[in-house]
């Protein structure tokens, strides 16, 4: 007369289910499609940084490499340095952001503040969108038959700059475009309800709380017109020798020292070309982390 | 300081929607005025256009005079800004200017109107710091961020802000609306001292705290979606809460409506 009793049979049948074998298989099967394409991703970049710093690391490492130009080396001779590229590059990046940031900022700013949706904004905005679509080499082009074939300028590192320029602009127009829109509208009313004008309102007001991004938008620019081919290969000289002027004169820099050398068959080319693209990637990187310092410096805090 | 104002049938748009219909109303100086009402009856719009503020919405644009002692603000003559600078406004939520320290905030107003002085402008931060009641709670930081207050806190920093321009009037939209009940007991005091040198409009969606604050009471109201907002009854306070003329106002503050 014993009624046998399941002391482990649950109270109550649960409210809750499993996860059932379907749905795990197919979150399996999504993870591992995700983190396989993110290796696939991320491969070819590893293996190019791998394959720059292996075959060009050497070269950079010597102090001559940063001090001196190719001038009066062979292409059979070992040594000198890419100072005269290094200058080139960095005085055709710095002329092209002098032109192009205060441009493309102005531009956001009539886009954002003044512009809204009227018709001149959308036709602003389409003709940025197109720029931002042109090649680097029919902005060389471009360029070559405006001021070289028209009107009749030489070859210069100037000329190069307006080329880059154009490249530059639409993706600062961009960047500080939508940090624009993200400034809350209660701070330009803020500033309106204390009688601060318009102009001003957008010059120490929204401006200074976007500055931030907008940094680090314009170093994130420069490092990419930086390592521009086209413009230097159509519209200025390759030359070994360091030189300052801008407006006259052939002017070496990074890319085109890379696609000059490129041409010398030996072990003397490969050492310049490798050794130059650990360069530009070097600087590109100290541009960056320059831009990510100075967002920092001057982002908005709390404490 | 502390000027009257007389609204004379003000019609606000926003584009082609007709938002206020017909306001005319009087708040005399050193006075807090509460407007109530509805959400959508217009009363912010109706407060937004007494220092211009409503024409900064694109497309919106009023018809009619509001007399600040007697002047139109709208008379053709009139920059915008000017009227801004002689009648402040505190918004709905706190906003504190992020890149400049609590001192910054505060003369913000004065220093973008070219005001270099640096000794004057910490005599003014003082000032308005003590006017908000935040004085003793930020004296010892004021180079900091003034982000880093609380909600109540930059709030108080906001009316610091207006009050450091020293207008005529001060307009507050909802301006407790974000804060915790002690931070509002706070503000509600402030207006109650401000009162003594300022016009003060203010904005509430909360009945106890238009009993609470203001003198006089306007209730606005609308027929129904799409239908302007209407000024329905302005009263003493006292009247508007224990005997009010309109129906529509009895329904509103005892809760029956919609």
């Amino acid at each position: 007369m014993s009624t046998a009793t399941d002391l482990n049979r649950p109270a109550a049948p649960p409210a809750f289910q499993e996860i059932n074998a379907s749905r795990r298989f197919k979150n399996r099967l999504a993870t591992i499609l995700v983190a396989g394409t993110f290796v696939l991703a991320l491969a070819p970049l590893v293996w190019l940084l791998i394959t720059v710093i292996a075959k060009g690391f050497q070269y950079v490492l010597n102090a001559d490499w940063w001090q001196k130009s190719l001038a009066g080396l062979t292409s059979r001779q070992f040594g000198g340095g890419v100072y005269h590229a290094i200058v080139g590059t960095l005085l055709q990046g710095l002329i092209c952001a002098v032109i192009a940031v205060p441009i493309a900022v102005m531009v956001a700013v009539y886009l954002v503040e003044y512009g809204k949706r009227s018709r001149l904004a959308k036709a602003v905005t389409f003709t940025v969108d197109i720029l931002s679509g042109v090649p680097s080499i029919v902005a060389a082009l471009f360029i070559y038959a405006l001021c070289i074939t028209t009107l009749g300028m030489p070859r210069s590192a100037f000329a190069v700059s307006l080329a880059l320029v154009l490249l530059m602009i639409p993706v600062v127009v961009r960047t500080t475009e939508e940090l624009l829109k993200i400034v809350p509208d209660e701070l330009r009313e803020a500033a309106y309800a204390l009688g601060v004008p318009k102009w001003k309102t957008i010059v120490k007001i929204v401006i200074p709380t976007a500055m931030s991004g907008i940094i680090t938008g314009i170093t994130l620019a420069i490092a990419r017109v930086m390592g521009e081919t086209a413009p230097v290969l159509v519209l200025v000289g390759y030359t070994t020798f360091i030189n300052y002027d801008p407006f006259g004169g052939s002017m070496a820099s990074l890319p085109l020292l890379m696609t000059s050398e490129r041409l010398t068959t030996n072990e003397v080319g490969e050492a310049r070309v490798w050794g130059a693209a650990v360069t530009l990637i070097l600087i590109i990187t100290v541009f960056n982390l320059l831009g990510s310092l100075i967002s920092r410096l001057t982002s908005l805090k709390t404490k | 300081m502390a000027k009257r104002i007389d609204v004379k049938d003000l019609n606000l748009f926003y584009g082609k929607f007709h938002a206020v219909d017909g306001v005319s109303l009087a708040v005399p100086p050193r006075n807090v005025t509460a407007f109530i009402g509805p959400s959508g009856c217009g009363k912010s719009t109706v407060l937004r256009s007494l220092n211009r503020m409503h024409e900064v919405i694109p497309g919106a644009r009023a018809e009619g005079k509001v007399l600040l002692d007697g002047e139109d603000i709208y008379a053709s003559t009139v920059d915008p800004v000017s009227v801004r600078r002689t009648i402040g406004m505190v918004f709905q939520r706190p906003n504190p200017f992020p890149t400049m320290s609590i001192r910054d905030n505060v003369v913000a107003g004065l220093k973008l109107a070219g005001e270099r002085s640096g000794k004057k402008l910490d005599e003014v931060a003082e000032q308005a710091l003590r006017g908000a009641n935040l004085w003793a709670e930020v004296k010892d930081r004021l180079n900091r961020p003034g982000g880093g207050l609380s909600g109540g806190q930059q709030q108080r920093l906001c009316i610091a802000r207006a009050i450091a321009v020293q207008p005529d009037v001060l307009l507050m939209d909802e301006p407790c609306s974000a804060l915790d009940p002690i931070s509002t007991l706070a503000i509600e005091d402030l207006i109650q001292e401000l009162k003594k040198d300022y016009t003060i409009v203010i904005v509430t969606h909360n009945m106890q705290q238009a009993a609470r604050v203001s003198d006089q009471t306007a209730f606005f109201n609308l027929a129904g979606v799409g239908q302007p907002g209407r000024l329905i009854e302005l009263d003493d306070t006292e009247r508007i809460f224990s005997n009010p003329t309109q129906k529509a106002t009895e329904d509103y503050i005892s809760g029956r409506f919609g």
